[in-house]
């Protein structure tokens, strides 16, 4: 079966080179025949890879431990979800996991895309075909997952004991589904500046595309950190490591992109900045590539170092020259349709958006970057931790959480202060309630009281927004509140949608603030022995050391240390936290003994035990006891977020073509003045459409 | 529905006692193994008494010193949360001592910490002199001066400046185009100069305005 898997390999990058050259070079221009053929060796490259990654996947069952990839990641008692999990658990593996999703995108965008976005299609076809070209050609020079060993070893390594973990099976694939789907974005940017077709056809063609790619980045990450903090046992799930940064950097440009798009849309305008931030963020999920896969900066999450970094390192210098140079030869087809009216209006409000959302990227990466800065120009190693990124990046996140609070309160073209008044009053009130009523709370921490704040004020405005639609809706069309609530999310989709995406983001907000009041403490118990600690809401729990067990289990050998919680003096249960010593199938220990945290979790905190140890092989044992204040918000914000971001994307929604039709006979109006192109029948047509809730002074919402 | 076959019945009252048999069975054996186990339960499960030694210890890691009250001490944990691991991985010296068991270094480290503590140094001179013997990469954050104050600011006057840009340009755009739309208005019908708007009627404009306003969405 390797042979089959190299085979498929080889046949991958041969067809994509030809398809690359043929497309990118133009030459099935007038030839619809040739055009036919580039779109469809994306489905040869597919079953090329799929090919590869079957052989792949049947030697890692088969435990043929001859393949030095089998022999690295398993061994004969990985539980099996683990086994398929290890396809994507080593450098060689995920780089075909990456080059297979990345040629399915390909195939898929030749297939979805509507049939008026046809002149794209073959310069598409050549951008993802030349980057999967490029990730199978680094396997072929550097990383061959089907590299034979010049022996057949008993048994294989196992995999490491912190990526067996459910978290693990998912969270890489929904990551890398993310990355991987930037390049089709980015492929029709490319075509769409390659074909000079530069109007908002491409942006409409890759709407979904964008969305998906948000969507798997946001699952990515939010499982990311739900992984450290059940696996890694600090008690934290957000650590400003290289690799989470470098996670973050695409999808805060595609967070970017995703606001200022409508604008595009809208009103015409930010058509250079646009394609700059889809190519930027295609850059940066080829960047986060190289931070985990070079090892040229430390990290908890980075794979074995080898030479595959320099490779992404010229692919990034190539992409970018390319990506950029083409901007600017199309820079004069890229003139806006108009210019902002305010400084006050909801454009100019994305407009600041979009400069948090990039000044964050920038932030961000600069921090990740510095120490290698600073050891070039001073020859200085510094480590940039935690203190350096809370520092520098909370009071530019606490801005963010104001604007997606203000942004929806402005009107598009210029708010007046009427406007604004009504908009901002029950908001504002909102926020100011919240602050003062923490203050009474006794709260003092500058940033969670900012936090909480303005996280009071978002919420005003989000059901201001809803109270508002719904009320209006009722008042139209005779509805009851959930049928009018229901109705307008359903009818205007992409809106509301984006209003549950900020409730998401506000819960996240303040389950982070919450992080600023954990408590910790460590312990020695003998068996019997109890300690207490107070958690932030005034609950007294109590831990008592009950004793430790061992015993086998699958692939390792658990020693378990088992507490007793009461709560407030009653009792709450038991809690276990276990040090996992994995062993292969001859019972040899494969790694490190590892630990495996024990979490209650709860609406107002965790309770978190770690069990770090015993003193002299006895059961007298140390532990970890975290009380970590709203964690489970956390996992919850997250939910939101992503149902949010489905409503976005969820085919329909539009106006039915029942309500359309009587609002066809419109009017056409030019300006003398030439700035306003008024098609007062399409607006006729949007309104007809059931945006209810819509104002008389023109005020509304962005959605994300 | 099919009719059951004669004879169902006697089959089924056999199967059904053989069934409460087993199950009294079963339950009888539950019964008698969870006494067993409660009596059991009595002893440590692993240990040979209060304190006893575990099976196996060599599958626990490193064998772990009892803590003492200063482990805790929250003035000792802000100082180690400022010191960088020097084991080689991305924590701090508290992170890493309470969660990565088999660190050696940052056990050591604490120790250090509690030595400089116990002489009377404060906070600041605690990590300067580990800033003397280590360098200035066991800080976790690179002290704000010299050239670390380009990591510090940067971004943050990037973003003010990108911002006070993008408010000047909107804002001479928006009085060029208040002074283009004043000029327009003075030559306005009525005002003696040309339509604003040849081809629309009055009735038509408002209806423009309207529609304009219904897009805010």
């Amino acid at each position: 079966m390797t042979l089959l898997g190299e085979f498929s390999l080889w046949a991958a990058v041969i067809v994509g080179l030809w398809c690359t050259v043929i497309s990118l070079s133009g030459r099935w221009n007038g030839r619809p025949e040739l055009a036919a053929t580039v779109t469809r060796s994306t489905h040869a490259i597919l079953f090329c890879l799929l090919a590869a990654s079957l052989a792949l996947w049947q030697g890692l069952i088969s435990h043929d431990f001859n393949i030095e990839y089998v022999a690295a990641y398993t061994s004969r008692n990985l539980p099996p979800y683990f086994i398929v999990s290890a396809f994507w658990a080593g450098q060689k593996g995920s780089l075909l996991f990456w080059a297979v999703v990345l040629s399915l995108f390909g195939s898929l965008a030749q297939t979805l895309t509507p049939r008026r976005y046809s002149d794209l299609l073959p310069y598409v076809a050549g951008v993802t075909s030349a980057v999967v070209v490029f990730f199978v050609g680094v396997m072929l020079l550097s990383a061959n997952p089907f590299e034979r060993l010049a022996f057949t070893p008993p048994d294989g390594r196992g995999l490491n004991p912190q990526l067996q973990n459910v978290g693990m099976v998912i969270h890489p694939p929904m990551l890398y589904l993310g990355y991987i789907s930037i390049t089709v974005p980015f492929a029709f940017a490319v075509a769409a500046l390659l074909s000079r077709k530069l109007d908002t056809g491409w942006i409409h063609a890759i709407r979904k595309w964008t969305l998906v790619s948000w969507l798997f980045l946001s699952i990515g990450i939010t499982l990311g950190m739900w992984w450290a903090y059940v696996e890694l046992g600090w008690g934290g799930y957000w650590a400003w490591d290289p690799v989470e940064n470098a996670s973050l950097l695409p999808w805060l440009t595609m967070t970017a992109f995703l606001h200022s798009v409508m604008i595009q849309e809208k009103r015409g305008m930010l058509k250079r900045w646009n394609l700059g931030l889809i190519v930027g963020t295609f850059l940066l999920s080829i960047f986060g590539t190289f931070i985990t896969r070079s090892g040229v900066i430390s990290s908890v999450h980075s794979f074995t170092q080898s030479n595959v970094g320099y490779f992404f390192l010229a692919f990034l210098v190539i992409a970018g020259t390319f990506g950029f140079t083409l901007l600017y030869t199309r820079w004069p087809l890229l003139e806006p349709a108009a210019s902002l009216d305010s400084v006050v209006s909801r454009e100019a409000a994305f407009l600041f958006n979009n400069l948090l959302f990039v000044g964050i990227a920038f932030s961000v990466l600069w921090g990740t970057l510095f120490p290698i800065l600073s050891e070039l120009v001073r020859g200085n190693k510094i480590t940039v931790g935690p203190p350096f990124f809370n520092r520098v990046n909370v009071p530019l996140g606490l801005l963010l959480l104001g604007l997606t609070g203000i942004g929806p309160l402005i009107a598009w073209r210029k708010a007046s202060p009427e406007n604004l008044k009504r908009q901002f009053l029950w908001p504002g009130l909102a926020g100011l309630a919240t602050l003062a009523g923490l203050l009474a709370a006794g709260m003092r921490d500058p940033y969670p009281l900012m936090a909480l704040s303005l996280a009071g004020f978002v919420a005003g405005t989000i059901t201001q927004e809803f109270q508002r639609g719904t009320r209006a809706r009722m008042r139209m069309h005779q509805e009851s509140v959930p049928v009018a609530l229901g109705r307008l999310i359903g009818r205007n989709r992409r809106r509301y949608g984006g209003y549950l995406v900020h409730v998401g983001m506000l819960i996240y907000f303040v389950a982070f603030a919450g992080m600023a009041f954990k408590r910790e403490q460590e312990a020695t118990l003998k068996p019997g022995q109890s300690v207490e600690m107070r958690s932030p809401f005034g609950h007294t729990y109590r831990f008592t050391h009950i004793g430790i067990s061992q015993y086998e289990a699958l692939n390792r050998i658990v020693t378990a240390g088992t507490i007793e919680v009461t709560k407030d003096g009653k009792p709450d249960g038991l809690i276990t936290s276990e040090k996992r010593q994995h062993v292969d199938s001859f019972k040899r220990p494969t790694f490190e003994p590892s630990t495996e945290v024990g979490i209650r979790s709860g609406l107002q905190e965790d309770l978190y035990v770690v069990l770090a140890g015993v003193v002299n092989g006895t059961e007298e044992a140390v532990y970890r006891f975290n009380l970590n204040p709203l964690v489970w918000w956390v996992w919850f914000g997250g939910m939101v977020l992503v149902a949010g971001g489905l409503v976005t994307m969820w085919p329909g929604g539009g106006p039915t073509i029942r309500a359309r039709r009587p609002a066809q006979a419109g009017y056409e109006v030019a300006l003398d003045a030439g700035t306003v192109d008024g098609r007062a029948g399409g607006q006729a047509d949007r309104r007809a459409g059931g945006q209810a809730g819509r104002r008389a002074d023109g005020t509304a919402a962005s959605g994300v | 529905m099919e009719r059951q076959p004669a004879g169902f019945d006697v089959v089924a009252g056999h199967t059904r006692r053989r069934f409460l048999g087993a199950a009294a069975g079963a339950v009888a054996a539950t019964i008698g193994i969870a006494a067993t186990l409660r009596a059991q339960g009595e002893e440590p499960l692993a240990g040979q008494g209060a304190n006893g030694s575990l099976r196996d210890p060599t599958v626990v890691g490193r064998s772990r010193n009892p803590t003492s009250p200063r482990d805790n001490d929250e003035a000792i944990k802000t100082i180690e949360q400022r010191l960088h691991c020097t084991c080689g991985c991305n924590l701090d010296v508290f992170t890493c001592r309470t969660t990565d068991f088999s660190c050696t270094y940052s056990p050591e480290l604490h120790r250090e910490v509690l030595a400089l503590y116990d002489d009377g140094k404060t906070a600041q001179q605690i990590l300067d002199a580990f800033v003397a013997k280590y360098g200035e990469r066991v800080l976790m954050a690179p002290q704000p001066g010299g050239f670390n104050l380009l990591g510090y600011l940067l971004p943050g006057v990037a973003i003010t400046v990108g911002a006070v840009v993008l408010a000047l340009v909107i804002g001479r755009r928006e009085r060029r185009r208040s002074l283009a739309l004043a000029a327009a208005s003075a030559g306005a019908p009525g005002a003696g100069g040309a339509p604003l708007a040849g081809s629309a009627t009055p009735e038509e404009l408002e209806r423009l305005r309207r529609a304009l306003a219904e897009v805010d969405d």
